[in-house]
């Protein structure tokens, strides 16, 4: 078939061959006879309805489960104004804006992205997005080498890390020579002490999380930020918008870079797609990786925005850039920060109350379960608790997916849940299931 | 009534602009009697707070001060700007697609078949023999690719410390390179745009990991040397990259395995019709030769054979996988489009694409009035703004309705307006297009250094964006 997307009428390519001055399309093909390709790939052409109900029908091969699956990733109502205006077609189908003056609209709208992220972290500056946080802690650690005015290869992260972000974080680490170690942990928070027995001269940065992927708020903050400070390392903490809303500013706690995923705004589970955060102090503006939309004036002296200080960028300074980030994930920092004001400070205080709240009645509930005690690490939750089952955690977790439920597994007989929002109708369930299977 | 003049708020003091959220209505809460100790909390939370109403208003009109692919041709050369059919859309949205990252394998059998058919489509459009779909943009492909051939190596024992990247190619290979840990070799390209052979053999060398190429290249013609360039590089140890940010100009007339390529990204935000959503979501996957599937990222998507009743389909990870580049699983969203783009094509449906790319950027070559240098084109060209500014001829297209091609760049060419319509454009938008450009071509000097006029901001200053950052709305209270 032609393409459904080539808008030529046959008349018209036929003029357009004249103007060129060939007979045949195939003659413009400069691709020599030994590696040309007979143009079977042997994928067959579908009608849009068809490939509508084959994509369907592939995907409808997932189970129906409800997920109390966090740790890192989180699903939080997103309201439908947030589809609508994100779906518009000149945001949706526009380019980066090296034309600021047909893209105002979406430099404003990551303008107001960034400005709110410097709100909730307390911190100068944030660009206006990195892949996911798993990228930004990478971009973090390679920004904390090239400050440090000591050198040093040593990055410290918390033992309990997701080790899909370890492992990015070691992609990302070995291009500069950088090597990541942990420091242990304590009751799902950081074991400050340890902590102060691991770093040393050669630590650049010092990582750690708050909540913890443990769903346990970091009570000592401030005493970690400390410990970076006196080995003059970076304090990076890893966090998320709707966390902030509620918990002690990053800037108050000496934070020197805040990363995370804002995807908990503006997005759903998407297969783990995310909303790279990425805020820093004022001092590292022009080590900052990625795009910054800045604020300036026209020929006519009206308020306008554009990309600013692209000199960092990989387009203009090649392989002395801070960063080859070049596409980002631009149109989920625009459905966050349409969230977030369709929230307003209220509602994301309200929420932020509620993934304390919400959790912490949960565990009580399930800790009533025979053969089930929750939570086992004391101090706050925000989101999600370990619950500790006597049988193996990995039956109980396989029986509750059997009972249309699905919950994370981190040890032998640790199972861990999240609660927010979008799964309060199945507590009940979930409660019921388990009484059933944990026994 | 201009969409600025629709755009505009307000006219006070002089000035005119949509303001911001913060300025409309924000509000501050304070936190207290919140479920934790006060230790442990901010004081204070202060956002935006407007209606429903408002927000739907700000950002309608923040929309209509943006220009997109269905607002008018965007013919941005290496961008690959063409139309995003709606469809695929409605299937990035059904509820069986949003799943959580940590489900079991069994219980998202449906997400891991879309994954293996596409990294089986990848694998048969590029001619390569595995692909994964992790990294979440064209230059984390490379990134991923340059990781797959320094992992190569050194389980080779053979470690090298160059790559060697042609002057015209784009920045993400160099900054990806000097990411990976490598030095920058830059290859002077040759009088006839292409690959210069005698170059080529003195740049690499035993410490070359990798040569990174795009064809056709830059300028969009086809490194018709191709055969020779690999086996320069092969044997001399390094391996073939191929940057797929042109790959649309080949679809169904070569592949780039078939050339050579040990190892190469798809932009399928590009070549497979997902929106660039303003600077992304993209996606990157990588292709790859046997020889190097062992090295790709973790984890992979196979079928199973052992009918356990666990299903079709799982990951596994590879023999002696560089690790992860993405969190989870990549850019998901985005691959499910291109994965119906291409199922609703077929094999007929992209070559037709191409073809139809082919000529019509053969065809606006013609059509305008500047030098274009060289030709036959495959999907883009360069055309030379001479005497003119190349970033001046950009604004005063603005001024004619239709987004100016990449300018400035490749560097090889002074004043390049590189310019890829793609084939979603007719006949009358080349034409419009065309005419655009004889318009500005025809402007003084005078005239086009006042362009844009009739766009929803004037020309905007750079430089005191840079020398003068106010990248918040914090820092613009703090301005006043």
């Amino acid at each position: 078939m032609t393409s459904p997307y080539a808008p030529h009428t046959d008349a018209e390519a036929q003029a357009m061959l004249d103007a060129v001055g060939v007979d045949d399309i195939e003659a413009l093909f400069n691709v020599p006879d030994s590696v040309a390709f007979d143009g079977e790939f042997g994928i067959q052409s579908r009608g849009e309805r068809e490939a509508r109900r084959e994509a369907a029908k592939l995907l409808g091969r997932n189970d129906d489960l409800t997920e109390f699956l966090g740790r890192g990733h989180y699903a939080h109502y997103v309201p439908s104004v947030v589809d609508d205006l994100a779906s518009r077609s000149e945001f949706l189908t526009s380019y980066t804006q090296y034309q600021p003056e047909v893209t105002q609209g979406f430099l404003q709208a990551l303008f107001e992205y960034q400005s709110m992220l410097v709100e909730l972290t307390g911190l100068d500056v944030a660009n206006c997005s990195m892949y996911d946080e798993a990228t930004a802690l990478g971009e973090a650690a390679t920004l904390a080498q090239r400050v440090r005015s000591v050198s040093g290869e040593t990055v410290l992260v918390p033992d309990h890390l997701r080790e899909d972000k370890r492992a990015v974080l070691e992609n990302y680490a070995d291009g500069p020579g950088l090597s990541v170690e942990s420091y242990p942990m304590a009751d799902g928070q950081a074991d400050v002490d340890a902590l102060a027995e691991a770093v040393d001269e050669d630590v650049v940065m010092v990582y750690a999380e708050t909540p913890t992927v443990r769903g346990v708020i970091e009570e000592r903050l401030a005493d970690i930020g400390a410990l970076a400070d006196d080995h003059d390392a970076l304090f990076c903490l890893g966090t998320d918008p709707v966390a902030l809303a509620l918990l002690e500013r990053p800037a108050d706690v000496g934070a020197d870079v805040v990363v995370g995923d804002a995807a908990s705004l503006g997005t759903g589970t998407a297969y783990g797609f995310g909303l790279g955060m990425f805020a820093t102090r004022e001092e590292f503006l022009r080590q900052v990786p990625g795009r910054l939309v800045g604020a300036s004036e026209d020929g006519e002296g009206r308020r306008a925005y554009t990309l600013t200080l692209q000199t960092r960028e990989q387009h203009i300074r090649k392989e002395r850039a801070t960063s080859n980030i070049c596409t980002n994930q631009a149109w989920v920092a625009l459905r966050a920060a349409i969230h977030a004001a369709w929230l307003g400070p209220d509602g994301l205080v309200e929420l932020a109350e509620d993934c304390v709240t919400r959790p912490r009645d949960l565990a009580a509930r399930l800790d009533d379960v025979v053969g089930v005690q929750a939570p086992v690490h004391g101090g706050h939750h925000f989101r999600e608790f370990v619950a500790r089952t006597d049988q193996p955690a990995r039956a109980v977790a396989d029986d509750l997916a059997g009972e249309g439920y699905a919950v994370h597994t981190v040890g032998e007989h640790l199972i861990q849940v999240s609660a927010t929002e979008v799964t309060a109708e199945a507590e009940d369930g979930l409660v019921g299931a388990l009484t059933e299977v944990a026994k | 009534m201009t969409t600025y003049d629709q755009a505009s708020w307000a006219d006070e003091d002089g000035e005119r602009y949509e303001p911001l959220l913060s300025e409309k209505a924000t509000e501050t809460v304070d936190i207290e009697d919140s479920p934790l100790p006060d230790e442990l909390t901010r004081d204070s939370l202060e956002l935006p707070a407007p209606a429903e109403p408002e927000i739907a208003r700000h950002y309608t009109r923040l929309s209509q001060m943006n220009y997109g692919v269905e607002s008018g041709p965007v013919p941005l050369g290496s961008c690959t700007m063409k139309y995003n059919p709606s469809f695929t859309e409605d299937i990035t949205a059904l509820p069986a697609a949003a799943v959580h990252p940590d489900r079991p394998d069994s219980t998202v059998q449906g997400t891991l078949a879309l994954c293996y058919r596409l990294q089986d489509y990848l694998g048969r459009i590029g001619g390569m023999d595995a692909v994964t779909l992790q990294p979440p943009a064209g230059a984390a492909g490379e990134f991923t690719g340059i990781r797959v051939a320094k992992a190569y190596h050194e389980h080779n024992d053979d470690e090298r410390s160059e790559v060697v990247i042609p002057d015209s190619a784009h920045g993400t290979n160099f900054a990806t390179a000097a990411m990976a840990g490598y030095s920058v070799v830059e290859l002077p390209s040759g009088e006839d745009g292409r690959v210069d052979i005698e170059a080529l053999e003195a740049a690499v060398g035993d410490e070359t990991a990798a040569l990174m190429l795009t064809n056709p290249n830059t300028l969009g013609l086809f490194e018709r040397d191709i055969e020779e360039i690999a086996d320069i590089v092969h044997d001399a140890g390094g391996l073939l990259y191929y940057d797929g940010a042109n790959l649309n100009a080949l679809l169904g007339r070569a592949r780039p395995g078939d050339m050579g390529f040990d190892v190469m990204h798809y932009n399928v935000h590009k070549t497979f019709a997902t929106p660039h959503g303003g600077g992304g979501p993209g996606a990157g996957p990588v292709g790859v030769t046997e020889e190097l599937a062992p090295f790709l990222p973790d984890p992979h998507v196979r079928e199973r054979d052992d009918g356990d009743g666990r299903g079709d389909y799982e990951h596994y990870r590879p023999a002696h996988s560089i690790g992860k580049v993405h969190g989870y699983y990549g850019n998901w969203p985005v691959l499910v489009k291109a994965f119906a783009y291409i199922s609703r094509l077929g094999d007929s449906g992209l070559a037709d694409a191409s073809a139809k790319a082919v000529l019509n950027a053969n065809y606006l070559a013609e059509r305008i009035p500047y030098d274009v240098p060289f030709g036959p084109f495959h999907h883009e060209f360069v055309a030379s703004a001479g005497e003119q500014d190349a970033a001046d001829v950009a604004k005063g297209m603005l001024d004619h309705g239709v987004h100016p091609p990449t300018t400035k760049w490749p560097e090889t060419v002074p004043e390049a307006l590189m310019t890829e319509p793609t084939e979603g454009e007719s006949k009358r938008s080349l034409d419009q297009l065309a005419a655009a450009f004889e318009a500005v071509h025809g402007e003084d000097d005078g005239t086009l250094a006042s362009a844009p006029r009739r766009t929803a901001a004037g020309r905007i200053d750079q430089v005191s964006a840079a020398r003068n950052p106010r990248l918040s709305w914090q820092a613009l209270d703090s301005d006043d």
